[in-house]
């Protein structure tokens, strides 16, 4: 067995100083009844190509391009990754090393977490981010206790527009707590309704997700203005980060807590995982905060260096007095969307997003001319719902099983929305590929 | 005498990102503009971003400079007590890629996602089968999300009886995650603390178990490396006042064909992919954290579950018991397709040897260095050994210095001032992926400090002196705060 590289011999002198005979005698600690009789019951060990050939037979039975054109974000997003970003990601010295506990051998991370949660407070307009959480999903249920614990209110509300899974998670999360929930209905233009917030007085956070599950705009600004007027703080999410190339970032609009997933910056969706928990705040929040956190610092010699700071948050110094259970990041996808942003550039990444937004226009305007309706008049960014015509849900299995998945139907997660679907583009899709899938959609 | 492992080379400095580059560069190809540009609310944009425009050579050469910093477990060995820091297999980071794989959208219809659908399910019964336990889930992202997890479920069961109950026991040898944990699901924390062998006395437990106790989290093998040789009677004592065993699956790696917790009592466990199950680190994540339970739990575990019906897998949220999501989706698949892949690769015969090589290596270097370094409790341990800094006391020489003169020798310093119920602990697991050579040039490198520590304690104060940097100014970095450049 490759992996393990002892030889007889080696086990034998090794056994004999120690001071036993067999193998099984270093287990003769664990009590006789604790041990196991039996083999476990698993497959055969498989060589190098057996198992190459079985996770290819299992690859190939998921749709994914070029036999698939899957029209989905929802959450998760389709994205050219520049060959060299996949490259540089797959160096050993960043995959296989732990976290950077050890700053002197760990420059390498740090310095690039230490760029990452530069890169994302600029891209949101904020003062600091952490080094990271699981996921947008886990992130907003972090930056709402982190709201719960700053104001010490034990309410908070949400949007209904907020991601439907976003939303399970955090109640999830918060069962157990004494913080209960209240959602802020939508409008007929698919946007939060701002009318609802005012008076609401008693809650720690005001939660909404710009651009929203149903792919609007909301109109941060305002909503955040109303929030800090009844004594809350605004917490705003995100699922496709790349909007912020093209349109303003919700600091500048004046949240406090800036949450989201950072999938769509060089990540591949891999099913819906790993993905990346974006998490960033105020300046004068930042103990509150989860997570890890880099800083800047010198050695003993006067050099520049970074290391894990303020760790007096953490769990491992603070145990159940912690701000969270979290003591890692997703420090690889961090290091994924630092090399991805590098790469874009300011530049790259503003063209990147306005050509996300103009096919998405160029879809859209398609549809509408073929006898779809749009819905809400809401701005978009690479995503928006479409009425279909009737009948369209049995056509919508029928593209599938053809390599066409035209959305995703929207009634399920919200039953008025009957033969509503959410429609993603994103820049890999061609003007070719858009006119076929209005053609199949419409004919 | 060899030369040691560690030496200095060529290695570059490199600014930071936004320090290098110029306007207007571009390290990306940006797709072709087939469409015109649409009409757009100009209220709602920005005036452009502050981030750097560099090269694509700008970009290579920065990552590949800062990698030159890291050390990792293909550099060299990584004895990371607790944290089992094994060697990650390439192929499987080969077939986690490929794209059918990493291009799956996670809300299609199942009948196209039934290779990803196929693959949770059969990991998850490898789990159960080497737990010993019926269900799994493998949505939690990471160890302590598996924690926390375990937490709800037991929360949710509790509440489903009637009353969640606020205690939980958690003993001096844990993980700090577990009262982190638990806090979140406002269990308070009741320590209880080992005996003078280091492990968990029955009688301990019954004097703090009671009907407002949910349970009692337990480490199996402990953070000392030592097996829970009472866990049976513990768990008796747990169950009789209706409480649930819980078992944090960190030190799975001692005991995989060996021990199965589902078999001893344990109701909840956690595993972690990262470790056990071979999947790298990464710098600090993506982890996984798979949780599996007994029959009585299935009810409470995360939605979706993958099912199984006629060879066709489906995604199902038919469980009103549920206590909901952790994960948007279903967790981390990328890096559950590695540990499937692990799993495949060694069988059970493979897996259970590694946890014996595991073992053989920790006592191995026990025996070694037990009479240079302080051991606390000198016991045949699991996989992993703890010392102490106790003989060099009057040297002035500390944990920390002793790990820090081990990077000058090449090797990742040990978890050190972990657990907490040892002063000044050196926390040693060498994995059984470490050969035998490779351990004694280890061995050699802690004989040789152990000499420094009394002949020339200096070069331990100043350690490590061949890296990019000295050792830093933690302080200043805690009191004036500078996280963003």
């Amino acid at each position: 067995m490759r992996y393990l590289p002892h030889t007889d011999a080696d086990i034998a002198d090794m056994l004999s100083t120690i001071g036993i005979t067999a193998i099984d005698n270093l287990f003769e600690t664990i009590p006789a009844d604790c041990r196991t009789s039996q083999e476990l019951s698993l497959p055969d060990p498989m060589t190098e190509w057996e198992l190459k050939d079985l996770m290819t037979e299992l690859s190939q039975a998921n749709a994914t391009l070029p036999e698939t054109s899957v029209y989905v974000g929802a959450g998760s997003y389709d994205h050219f990754i520049p060959a060299s970003a996949s490259y540089l990601l797959s160096r050993s010295e960043f995959v296989t090393s732990y976290t950077p506990y050890q700053p002197e051998l760990s420059q390498g991370t740090l310095q690039a977490i230490y760029e990452y949660q530069t890169l994302i407070a600029r891209l949101l307009g904020m003062d600091v981010s952490n080094a990271s959480l699981y996921d947008g999903a886990s992130a907003l249920a972090e930056a709402l206790l982190m709201a719960v614990r700053i104001t010490k209110k034990n309410a908070v509300l949400l949007s209904s527009t907020i991601h439907p899974l976003y939303r399970r998670v955090v109640e999830t999360y918060l069962a157990p707590t004494d913080c209960t929930i209240e959602l802020l209905p939508m409008t007929q233009t698919g946007e939060t309704d701002a009318t609802t917030l005012s008076g609401k007085n008693d809650y720690a956070a005001v939660a909404v997700q710009s651009p929203n599950f149903f792919g609007c705009i909301e109109n941060l600004a305002s909503l955040a203005e109303t929030t800090h007027e009844n004594g809350s703080l605004f917490v705003a999410s995100f699922t496709e980060p790349l909007t912020f190339g093209l349109y303003k970032n919700p600091g500048s609009l004046g949240a406090d807590i800036v949450c989201g997933e950072g999938q769509s910056l060089g990540i591949p969706r891999s099913f819906g995982g790993p993905g990346l928990g974006i998490l960033t705040c105020r300046a004068k929040n930042v103990r509150h905060m989860p997570g890890r956190l880099v800083g800047k610092t010198v050695d003993r010699e006067g050099r520049r260096g970074f290391v894990l700071t303020l760790a007096t948050r953490e769990q491992h110094i603070r145990r159940e007095k912690a701000t969270s259970n979290i003591c890692t990041n997703n420090s690889l996808c961090a290091l994924a969307s630092s090399i991805y942003l590098a790469s874009l550039g300011g530049t790259g990444l503003a063209e990147l997003a306005r050509l996300n937004y103009d096919k998405t226009e160029y879809l859209k305007t398609k549809l509408k001319k073929a006898g779809c309706t749009i819905p809400f008049s809401a701005p978009t960014f690479n995503e928006f719902v479409v009425a279909m015509p009737d009948g369209f849900r049995e056509k919508y299995s029928g593209l599938a099983a053809r390599g066409i998945v035209a959305g995703i139907p929207l009634e399920r997660l919200h039953p008025a929305l009957d033969n509503h679907y959410l429609i993603c583009v994103t820049e890999t899709k061609t003007k070719g590929d858009l006119d076929k899938l209005v053609t199949e959609v419409t004919t | 005498m060899k030369p040691t492992l560690g030496t200095s080379g060529l290695i570059f400095n490199e600014p930071l990102l936004w320090e290098k580059g110029k306007k207007s560069r571009y390290g990306a190809s940006l797709p072709r503009r087939d469409v015109d540009e649409a009409p757009i609310a100009q209220e709602y944009m920005n005036d452009g971003l502050d981030l750097p425009d560099l090269s694509e050579v700008d970009v290579v050469r920065h990552y590949t400079r800062l990698s030159q910093w890291n050390f990792g477990v293909d550099t060299g060995m990584y004895p990371l007590g607790s944290c089992t820091m094994k060697y990650n297999p390439k192929i499987n980071e080969a077939v986690a890629a490929l794209p059918g794989f990493s291009g799956a959208h996670p809300l299609l219809p199942s009948g196209l996602s039934q290779g990803m659908l196929r693959m949770m399910y059969e990991l998850e019964h490898h789990l159960a089968e080497i737990t010993g336990m019926s269900a799994v889930t493998l949505q939690p992202s990471a160890g302590a999300q598996g924690e926390l997890t375990g937490m709800l479920i037991m929360h949710a069961y509790h509440t489903s009886k009637g009353n969640p109950r606020s205690k939980i026991i958690v003993p001096d040898t844990a993980h700090g995650t577990n009262p982190a944990s638990a806090a979140l699901c406002k269990y308070q924390p009741v320590p209880v603390t080992s005996n003078s062998n280091g492990i968990l006395e029955p009688s301990a437990i019954a004097d703090v178990m009671d009907e407002e106790t949910a349970g009692i989290m337990v480490t199996n093998p402990n953070t000392l490396g030592l097996f829970e040789t009472n866990i049976r009677e513990i768990a008796s004592i747990v169950h009789k006042k209706g409480g649930i065993v819980y078992c944090d699956g960190a030190n799975m790696n001692a005991v995989m064909g060996i021990v199965r917790m589902g078999d001893i009592g344990v109701d909840l466990m956690h595993l972690n992919l990262h470790k056990t199950f071979s999947t790298p680190h990464g710098g600090g994540g993506p982890g996984s954290g798979p949780v599996a339970v007994q029959d009585f739990l299935a009810p409470f575990l995360p939605v979706p579950r993958v099912i199984e019906k006629d060879g066709i897998y489906s995604l199902s949220d038919d469980s009103p018991q549920s206590i909901g999501k952790v994960h948007a989706f279903y967790g981390n698949v990328g890096v559950m397709l590695k540990a499937y892949a692990y799993i495949l690769t060694m069988g059970g015969s493979y897996l259970k040897k590694a946890s014996q090589l595991a073992v053989l290596n920790a006592n191995y270097v026990k025996e070694r260095l037990k009479k240079i370094y302080h051991l606390p409790y000198d016991h045949p341990c699991m996989h992993e050994c703890v010392f102490s800094d106790k003989n060099f006391v009057d040297n002035k020489v500390t944990t920390l210095d002793i790990a820090k003169r081990l990077i000058d020798y090449g090797f990742h310093p040990p978890t050190v001032y972990f657990p907490l119920v040892v002063h000044g602990s050196i926390m040693i697991e060498p994995t059984e992926t470490e050969s035998r050579d490779d351990i004694d040039q280890f061995i050699a490198a802690m004989t040789s400090i152990a000499k420094e520590a009394q002949s020339d304690p200096a070069s331990l104060h100043d350690a490590p002196q061949i890296t990019k940097v000295m050792r830093l100014d933690e302080t200043l970095a805690a009191r004036k705060p500078c996280l963003t450049g």
